[in-house]
């Protein structure tokens, strides 16, 4: 295999640009966001261009766990107030971030007004970044679902406790029977002891090849991406509301997460 | 470049050669169409009439498989764009093969003709009723919202089984079809492909589960059996035993 020059080097796939991928949950409160944010960072860190850009437009969250203020938002672009140069903006973790902003809850129902908004606007960033992580809302709704199928790679975290992996495994099974194939992607967040968050996966899988994977033309294969400890440095960076990755880097969060981010890059 | 150049005549369609076409939309038992010969006009009836005939199915009048391809993968496109909820039945003649061996071809295909007006009347106008195999067929419903699915599968199935073959003055023939559905996925890119294959995999479901019966996919909130939860949770309960 040739070297790698992800640094400096353009987007493997010139043509096509960024890698799009949907980061969902099934059930919120899983560490969606804080996963994507610090995935994002390490990327960043990685010399990959990233973008962040917050799907989830009904209850959007990006800019708390950010600390940043949405001075101009996806409701901007979409409304043509702004540009959407303008409402791109830099993120502490040294990458950009489109957030939604909280006049976005009136898009929080599918029309094809929204459709072609997002449509538009992921079209219009793909070309310019490395990487663009979709935080989609929680639950699978019309809207998760749709921006979803905007992805290259869906990226599914859950959590090892129930609640969280009847979600995520529905949310697999959706995907699996009405949208086209592609990689899916499985963190196991806030994992107790170490292992655990593998065994769940595995899990995980045995139930898809059970009951999914039977009828499907093209199996379903979750590729781990690995588990996140529980750590209370996540808890300490959310109220010094600082990202994980700059203000606690040696965390053992931070650090499977930057491993985690390391699987994500082209090979 | 061309060895042999076409003559250019100012008529050109003097040139053309209309005897197959015409004889084949004689047999179809379409007229020949108004006009002069060489007319604009006539040249496009013409043109039109072949393309309805290229996309029929000629035994029973239907939208025949390349015609239903193309209808599909415009639905897919509109259910993507719209919103609106659309269903693709597939539509199978239990025990074709019986009626052959017993019957003869002849009344397989009088049955094959049967199903196909029995599918006909029980739906709207604006569904497409499309023979796609020997003895398969799909219907196509825009616009048909999920809370109507079960009953419209319902009223294609009873019509069906209502109708029959008339054999001699006493014998009528009835045959039986099985049903499977699926609504295509509202607003998410998806293929013509997977619609296909997940109402294919109810169909599959309906002969398995004894024929004569409709199975439709559910489309609420993504159901997970017990047996399902069970699986996924029964080992997480030991692992924290341990």
């Amino acid at each position: 295999m040739s070297e790698p020059l992800r640094a400096t080097t353009p987007p493997a796939n010139p043509t096509r640009g960024a890698c799009i991928t949907a980061i969902t949950s099934g059930k919120g409160g899983v560490g969606k966001t804080l996963v994507a944010a610090n995935l994002a960072a390490a990327l960043a860190r990685a010399g990959q261009r990233v973008l962040v850009l917050d799907a989830d437009l009904g209850l959007a969250n990006l800019d708390v766990v950010l600390n940043l203020a949405a001075r101009v938002t996806l409701h901007d672009v979409f409304t043509g107030r702004a540009t959407l140069d303008e409402a791109l903006q830099p993120a502490p973790g040294g990458f950009s971030v489109l957030l939604a902003g909280s006049g976005l809850v009136e898009y929080s129902r599918m029309t094809p007004e929204v459709r072609d908004k997002l449509l538009d606007v992921v079209a219009q960033v793909r070309p310019r970044f490395d990487h663009v992580l979709l935080d989609t809302g929680a639950g699978i709704s019309d809207v998760v679902l749709f921006t979803i199928s905007l992805a290259d790679e869906v990226l599914v975290v859950a959590t090892p406790e129930p609640t969280s992996l009847t979600d995520a495994y529905a949310t697999v099974k959706v995907l699996a029977t009405t949208q086209a194939a592609r990689p899916m992607r499985l963190l196991i967040n806030q994992v107790q002891r170490a292992g655990d968050g593998r065994a769940v996966a595995a899990q995980l899988q045995q139930v898809v090849d059970r009951f999914v994977n039977p009828g499907l033309a093209a199996p379903v294969r979750l590729l781990p991406l690995g588990e996140v400890p529980l750590d209370s440095a996540v808890r300490t960076s959310v109220q010094r509301r600082q990202l994980l990755m700059e203000s606690l880097p040696g965390s053992p969060a931070a650090v499977a997460l930057a491993a985690a981010a390391a699987r994500l890059l082209p090979p | 470049m061309d060895a042999f150049p076409v003559p250019h005549t100012p008529q050109g369609a003097h040139a053309l050669r209309l005897d197959s076409a015409l004889a084949l939309l004689r047999q179809a038992g379409q007229g020949e169409p108004a006009g002069l010969p060489d007319s604009p006009a006539y040249l496009q009836t013409l043109i039109d009439q072949l393309v309805d005939l290229s996309s029929r199915d000629a035994l029973t009048g239907l939208f025949n498989r390349r015609n239903f391809e193309l209808a599909l993968a415009r639905e897919v496109d509109r259910v993507a764009r719209s919103g609106e909820p659309a269903l693709l039945l597939m539509v199978d003649i239990d025990h074709f093969k019986l009626v052959n061996d017993k019957h003869g071809h002849g009344v397989g295909d009088e049955v094959i003709r049967m199903v196909g007006q029995a599918l006909t009347d029980s739906v709207r106008p604006m569904d497409l009723v499309a023979r796609i195999g020997g003895e398969e067929y799909a219907v196509l419903l825009p616009n048909c919202p999920p809370a109507f699915g079960p009953q419209v599968a319902a009223r294609v199935r009873q019509r069906v089984a209502r109708s029959s073959v008339r054999l001699s003055d006493s014998v009528a023939l009835a045959v039986t079809v099985s049903v499977g559905g699926a609504f295509a996925p509202q607003w998410v890119r998806s293929t013509p492909g997977i619609w296909l294959q997940r109402a294919d995999l109810q169909l599959y479901r309906a002969k398995s589960e004894g024929r004569d019966r409709v199975c439709l996919e559910h489309t609420a909130a993504p159901d997970v059996s017990l047996q399902e939860r069970e699986m996924l949770l029964g080992s997480l309960v030991i692992q924290d035993s341990e």
